[in-house]
């Protein structure tokens, strides 16, 4: 690329920042104030901890349509990745101190995950970290050689993919006779939030999982 | 200066530097690593901004999953580097 | 200045970088690590401003902790991509900025 071009480049990007930092600093007062909302109607929410609130019940919307991101991305390295895998050798066996260690280290975290989902309804920790800690285990199994790379996943794997988004979306239709889509009965609210965080956490633990075992580590 | 405002700016500090070194230096190897770094320092300063949920998942997704996706495509492209060329 | 509002710069500037290294490196690997300083940048100018009178905001927070996981997906997506490139063609880059320019070469 000409230097003058690269030059030009860097000085509209440093251009941008001082613009954006100005812009920050010349802001307003906030009009609306969003944490008193968020207090104020958490006792309706069913959990305690104001982010879980706010990402299953206050905004649900965002947390449906992401898992249903994160299901397309999965479906998109799977169709990238699938002929590349025919023939792909089985997984080499690790050092054994790794797969020992991957052994120790695996049911372990599927406990960290269980605790971090149940204690999310009223500290920090839900669905989405448990399910990071899923997959990571899944990729530390991985690593160790005791996991298959996933060239065709099977069924019970299929459904586990689509079980969080299945349960949330039900969920979600089955408020409508009462209010609006994801409307919750106050009197539920925990036991539902309970239920689909469980079916998000193992969802999103499988995908996440699945963006590494389907395209990585699927030749070698 | 208090000790807080003093952390506060070397971590934003070593946020820009690592951003900035992970996009520049030569080896790509290195430039992930130093990308994992800032996932990391990322997460401190969630939990300097009082977000103890973001930086879990910064930590776990961030630099934990994201990392082993981008080493694991270092290694492929290395590998592929290394074949002769047909 | 609330040290959120000095995150919230801290973000822009990151912001600025990653869009330099999108804009400016050839390398698709780097360019998919600009892509995340990027929004890392985006996702601290959000909580940042959200809590720049020092007041806890869980609405940002909980946006953000959905953009990660959006993050890690497009992530994994480009990366695949990428990867279907490099098989395809033996290179990194995109083909408009390959050094060398000869026409079709295969």
């Amino acid at each position: 690329m000409k230097a003058w071009l690269t030059a030009l480049t860097v000085l509209l990007c440093s251009g941008l920042a001082l613009a954006l930092g100005g812009a920050m600093l010349a802001l307003p007062e906030f009009a609306v104030r969003l944490p008193a909302q968020v207090t104020a109607n958490l006792d309706t929410s069913g959990v305690s901890h104001p982010v879980t609130a706010v990402l299953l019940n206050f905004r649900g919307y965002d947390t449906l349509l992401e898992v249903a991101v994160l299901l397309l991305a999965l479906l998109g390295v799977f169709a990238l990745s699938r002929h590349a895998d025919e023939h792909a050798p089985r997984a080499t066996p690790a050092h054994p101190v790794l797969q020992t260690l991957a052994r120790l280290l695996a049911p372990l975290m599927v406990l960290v995950a269980g605790y971090l989902l149940w204690v999310g309804a009223h500290a920090p920790g839900g669905a989405f970290q448990a399910g990071a800690v899923l997959a990571a285990a899944g990729v530390l199994l991985r690593l160790a050689g005791l996991l298959p790379a996933w060239a065709q996943p099977g069924r019970l794997l299929r459904g586990g993919l689509a079980l969080g988004l299945l349960v949330f979306l039900a969920v979600a239709v089955a408020g409508l006779p009462q209010g609006s889509l994801l409307h919750y009965p106050v009197s539920m609210a925990g036991a539902l939030i309970l239920l689909v965080e469980a079916g998000l956490t193992l969802s999103i633990g499988l995908t996440l999982a699945g963006l590494y075992l389907a395209s990585a580590g699927a030749k070698r | 200066m208090t000790p807080a405002l003093a952390f506060d700016l070397l971590l934003i500090a070593a946020l820009l530097w690592s951003a900035a070194r992970a996009l520049t230096i030569a080896d790509v190897f290195h430039a992930v690593v130093l990308f994992i770094v800032f996932g990391l320092l990322m997460a401190l300063a969630w939990a300097r901004l009082g977000a103890p949920d973001i930086a879990l998942a910064e930590a776990a997704i961030g630099a934990g999953l994201t990392g082993a996706l981008l080493l694991d495509a270092v290694g492929h492209l290395r590998a592929r580097q290394r074949e002769p060329e047909q | 200045m609330s040290a959120a509002l000095l995150y919230a710069l801290a973000g822009a500037a990151l912001f600025a970088i990653g869009l330099a290294g999108l804009l400016l490196q050839p390398h698709l690997l780097r360019k998919i690590l600009a892509f995340n300083i990027l929004g890392s940048g985006a996702f601290l100018i959000l909580v940042g401003l959200g809590q720049r009178d020092g007041i806890i905001d869980p609405v940002p927070q909980a946006m953000v902790l959905t953009g990660i996981v959006v993050a890690i997906a497009a992530t994994a997506l480009a990366l695949a991509l990428a990867r279907q490139l490099l098989d395809l063609t033996g290179q990194m880059r995109l083909p408009e900025d390959r050094p060398d320019t000869e026409p079709a070469d295969d």
